[in-house]
């Protein structure tokens, strides 16, 4: 699909603003509608759309395996650790007040790295998936 | 949305059955946000949308299936689907009239997370302050049931195929 | 209680009564994935619905909007769309894998296939040669 012109400049107008637009809406999910999932999600449909124009390999390039693969464990495991920072700084487990001296400010801290985790393992999780089933198409 | 789903259950042809799933999202988001229900649409037009119909259509070109094949007569299941249905429509004869204000939906816990929110969270959006925050947990099980769905389709899907000779 | 009080529930219960029956009636595997995805869908209409105040707005809260329509319900659907949308990808993956295996999708034929011992699967036709 690479050889046809208007997927080829459509593509290449709109991914950085379908990325931008992910960005918007992973940092304001607090004051929107918003949040990790719908983030992840948009990172990895502009991922595909990438992917389908211009071939899998090509997308592979720009995000190898091994840091999609790593991506769906970091961003749970980004989330256990905020759940744990919270059990060290003498609260229960998954506890924000106690992150910050100011317990709103802790609230905010906490929220915000754990959309990101949520972020982050969504948008591996549905990339990966996406890679495995093309992978497939090619090998038969 | 009812025409959609009526028209996906008569048609055949595998690739319209997917089209048509995809209308349908986009119609069920466009419910959602006349419910109010913003962040819900958000997700639902972009994972059942778009996600899922990209699997979907990935899966179909990978069974090289185009076409469903003729059924028997499916009397028995539309009788034993009217029978549900009619079941059900029975038991919601009691639920609460549409948009009810006294109804236990909204004077449980919804008025204090309503009210206290924002306060105690300092984020305006209830709905990502109670996920992230109030329900934290249920959020964690969410990103691990992602986490393992993700690991379920690695091991069935990661190996590459092996030409098959003959019987093994 | 008239129809419109409560006829949200019954386009809800229509839609997941079209899911269940695609499920059980049709033979081809990803329609009845298809079917499934539907019925998850119109469980989600069942949840939001209620909780819709006419005259409220979403549940952000701003200075200017004092009745709001309720949070709780949208949390659980949000989780359940994301789940609803993870075991979709698993039950294709499956999909793809018994294609390979049995060489179709239709479910009465993948039934024959494995009653009869001696036609055991051993992958897609064209490589048996």
């Amino acid at each position: 699909m690479k050889n046809d012109m208007i997927l080829r400049v459509v593509g290449k107008l709109f991914i950085p603003f379908i990325l931008l637009f992910a960005l918007y809406v992973q940092f304001h999910g607090d004051f929107g509608p918003g949040g990790g999932f719908q983030a992840g999600a948009i990172v990895a449909a502009a991922m595909v759309f990438y992917a389908m124009i211009y071939g899998l390999s090509t997308a592979r390039r720009v995000l190898p395996d091994w840091l999609v693969e790593s991506m769906i464990a970091a961003g749970l495991l980004l989330y256990l650790g905020v759940g744990f920072a919270g059990l060290y700084a003498g609260g229960n487990f998954l506890d924000y007040f106690v992150l910050d001296a100011d317990p709103v400010e802790g609230q905010h801290r906490g929220i915000f790295w754990i959309e990101l985790g949520v972020a982050i393992t969504v948008c591996g999780v549905l990339l990966k998936i996406y890679y495995l089933f093309a992978q497939r198409g090619q090998d038969r | 949305m009812m025409i959609a789903v009526v028209a996906l259950a008569r048609v055949r042809n595998l690739f319209a059955v997917i089209v048509l799933f995809g209308l349908y999202s986009f119609l069920t988001a466009t419910v959602m946000v006349a419910l109010d229900a913003v962040d819900v649409a958000m997700t639902e037009a972009a994972v059942g949308a778009g996600i899922s119909t990209v699997l979907l259509l990935a899966a179909l070109r990978l069974c090289h299936s185009e076409e469903e094949k003729p059924v028997h007569k499916p009397w028995l299941p539309l009788a034993v689907t009217i029978g549900t249905g009619l079941v059900l429509v029975y038991g919601t004869w009691d639920l609460p009239p549409f948009s009810d204000p006294e109804a236990p939906i909204h004077t449980h816990v919804a008025p204090r997370y309503l009210e206290d929110g924002p306060r105690e969270t300092g984020v305006p959006n209830v709905v990502t302050a109670v996920l992230a925050s109030y329900r934290g947990f249920d959020t964690l099980g969410e990103t691990t049931v992602v986490f393992t769905a993700a690991i379920g389709v690695i091991a069935l899907l990661g190996r590459r195929r092996h030409v098959r000779r003959g019987k093994q | 209680m008239n129809f419109f009080s409560h006829y949200d529930y019954w386009v809800m219960l229509f839609l997941a009564m079209s899911g269940l029956f695609i499920v059980i009636a049709r033979g081809n595997l990803i329609k009845k994935l298809v079917g499934l995805a539907i019925l998850q869908t119109s469980v989600y209409l069942l949840y939001l619905a209620p909780g819709k105040i006419v005259g409220g707005t979403a549940p952000i809260v701003d200075a200017a909007f004092t009745v709001y329509s309720n949070p709780l319900p949208q949390v659980l659907i949000l989780t359940a769309i994301v789940v609803g949308v993870a075991t979709l990808a698993l039950g294709l993956a499956l999909v793809v894998r018994i294609r390979e295996e049995y060489g179709t999708i239709e479910e009465d034929e993948i039934l024959r296939l494995d009653a009869d011992p001696a036609d055991q699967p051993s992958g897609p036709p064209e490589a048996q040669r």
